[in-house]
């Protein structure tokens, strides 16, 4: 993998922040920063193709829908999923998640009936079921997350017996770096009679992931955080399970036919896609996959690996500095710190000064950060196009930090 | 950007002077920075002029939030209750002396808002944004 050429794909990454002062961009697991093949793809839908899809009767119409419908095959493509009417379009991981909740939860679960979750989920995994189970009376159990930053699979076990319908995790916690044994989860789900779900946001991003080797029932991810544009996100659902679901949103695209007091949905995946969708981005998440498959992301998993080992290695070095979750093989390319009572606000803006942006707070996983008894955390995550010197300059940072409160 | 880390800040933020909490107190309010988990309770007594007399501060934060409360207590005690609440985002910011971004801003005046919300007697969770602008 060529770093150096990586690197001048991604335009913003010769930014200064201030004179003289480069950006070190350690701040992926938020949002990853976009290549010139999905800039410049986005640009060209809008300059020579730009028109609504599906059913327009005209050239600039017929090619826009077959951008659309060609990126989601390529995504189908990218996660091994069967087909590409499985790949819906949604806004976000977040709103991927609350599809499942609402319409699969509200046609199948019943007061009383239990869901799993684990206890480093993102909010967005946590809230749409604590809604649902505000509504519906669903019961929550969750995963614990042991000091070690592992789950505690024990524990699991025992939950299962439960006869949960639904057990709904992260593949990769954005907080710990944590990656969880997703297939071991699925096989047990299934075995205790539940239905699966993978929260994907930090995974499928960072290492290959193919949701058949998986047997994952659903699993949701963001186009952002893997070099695509923001605003979209994708839920993959077994076929037939989307096909006896019913409609999450209403409006155009998702009919066949409408009367004035009922309609008709139409077919998957239009069937959860209502109004016009992000078009653009669509095709600009087409452009990504094409990029990260170029690269291959057995490679990228391989460079965050390396880059990660080396981090953590520096990190610890640094007196003080007290790392969260488990060991550098059993996780992605996130590291979790806090700082000899510093406060990561500001480490995070003193850092920010040397143009290192890496991000502070809860991640929006409070209830994780509850579990450990600390507020919030700093957080540097890596991508493809990181560098072991930015890791460099981030111990330099972390050295002033520490020159400055004393 | 290095007057953000000014002396001040960084004296406050490790060596506060109303750090702690009145038992009892006349006033008592506190509320969280969602958006980092900065926490701030404020205690107050006050006299039957209803001018405060004593204040103190708890919770924890960043530099910004814990020394702007340490300023914000030490500039109201001996004024009247009611002076309260002219206090405004530029009084904040005037006792900590530095221009913030609008992240950072929050952080500096959650102790406004967290005062101003005990002093208006508002209910847990009530205390709004607009009370600080």
């Amino acid at each position: 993998m060529d770093n150096k050429k990586i690197r001048a794909d991604f335009p913003i990454i010769d930014r200064e922040i201030a004179p003289g002062v480069s950006l070190v961009y350690l701040d992926s697991a938020a949002t990853s920063q976009k290549p010139l093949q999905v800039i410049e793809a986005m640009d060209s839908y809008y300059r020579d193709m730009n028109a609504n899809i599906h059913r327009g009767i005209h050239v600039l119409a017929e090619e826009s829908t077959a951008a659309y419908e060609g990126a989601r095959q390529r995504i189908a493509d990218f996660i091994g999923a069967a087909k590409s009417r499985e790949i819906i379009f949604t806004r976000n991981t977040t709103e991927a998640i609350n599809l499942v909740a609402f319409s699969w939860g509200r046609a199948n679960l019943n007061a009383g009936d239990v869901v799993i979750l684990t206890e480093m989920e993102h909010h967005s995994n946590l809230v749409p079921w604590q809604m649902l189970s505000a509504e519906m009376g669903v019961k929550l159990e969750f995963i614990p997350v042991g000091e070690n930053g592992l789950l505690d699979m024990d524990e699991y076990i025992r939950l299962l017996n439960l006869k949960p319908r639904m057990v709904s995790f992260t593949y990769m916690s954005n907080v710990l770096g944590t990656i969880t044994p997703a297939e071991e989860i699925i096989r047990l789900a299934h075995a205790a009679g539940a239905l699966a779900l993978v929260d994907g946001a930090q995974a499928v991003p960072h290492f290959p992931v193919d949701v058949q080797d998986l047997d994952a029932d659903f699993m949701a991810f963001s186009s952002h955080k893997m070099c695509g544009p923001t605003g979209l996100g994708v839920l993959f659902g077994k076929e037939a399970l989307l096909e006896a679901m019913p409609p999450f949103l209403g409006g155009g695209d998702m009919i066949k036919r409408v009367e004035l007091r009922s309609f008709v949905p139409n077919d998957l995946p239009h069937k959860f896609e209502a109004g016009t969708p992000a078009i653009a981005e669509v095709i600009g998440l087409g452009a990504a996959v094409d990029y990260l498959t170029s690269i291959g992301m057995q490679n990228i998993a391989a460079h965050e690996r390396e880059l990660t080992d080396y981090a953590l290695d520096r990190l610890e070095e640094v007196p003080g500095l007290w790392l969260f979750g488990p060991s550098a093989d059993k996780k992605g390319g996130v590291a979790a710190f806090t700082f000899q009572g510093i406060h990561p606000h500001d480490i995070a803006q003193i850092l920010d000064r040397d143009g290192l942006a890496i991000r502070a707070g809860h991640h929006c996983a409070m209830p994780l950060h509850t579990k450990f008894g600390i507020p919030a955390t700093a957080r540097a995550s890596f991508y493809l196009y990181n560098t072991k010197q930015e890791i460099d300059r981030l111990i330099n940072g972390l050295y002033k930090v520490k020159e400055i409160f004393g | 950007m290095d007057d953000l880390y000014r002396e001040l800040i960084i004296d406050r933020y490790q060596n506060p002077h109303y750090r702690g909490e009145l038992d009892p107190s006349d006033i008592s309010y506190e509320d969280d920075n969602p958006l980092c988990g900065d926490h701030i309770r404020i205690d107050i007594r006050i006299n039957q002029d209803d001018v405060i007399t004593e204040a103190q501060f708890s919770g924890q934060g960043c530099s910004i939030s814990q020394a702007s409360a340490d300023l914000l207590i030490e500039s109201i005690i001996g004024k009247p209750l009611k002076d309260i609440k002219a206090l405004s985002k530029k009084d904040v910011l005037e006792l900590l002396g530095i221009e913030l971004g609008p992240v950072r801003l929050k952080c500096a005046l959650l102790s406004l808002k967290v005062l101003k919300a005990g002093v208006y007697g508002l209910g847990e969770g009530e205390a709004g944004d607009d009370l600080v602008e």
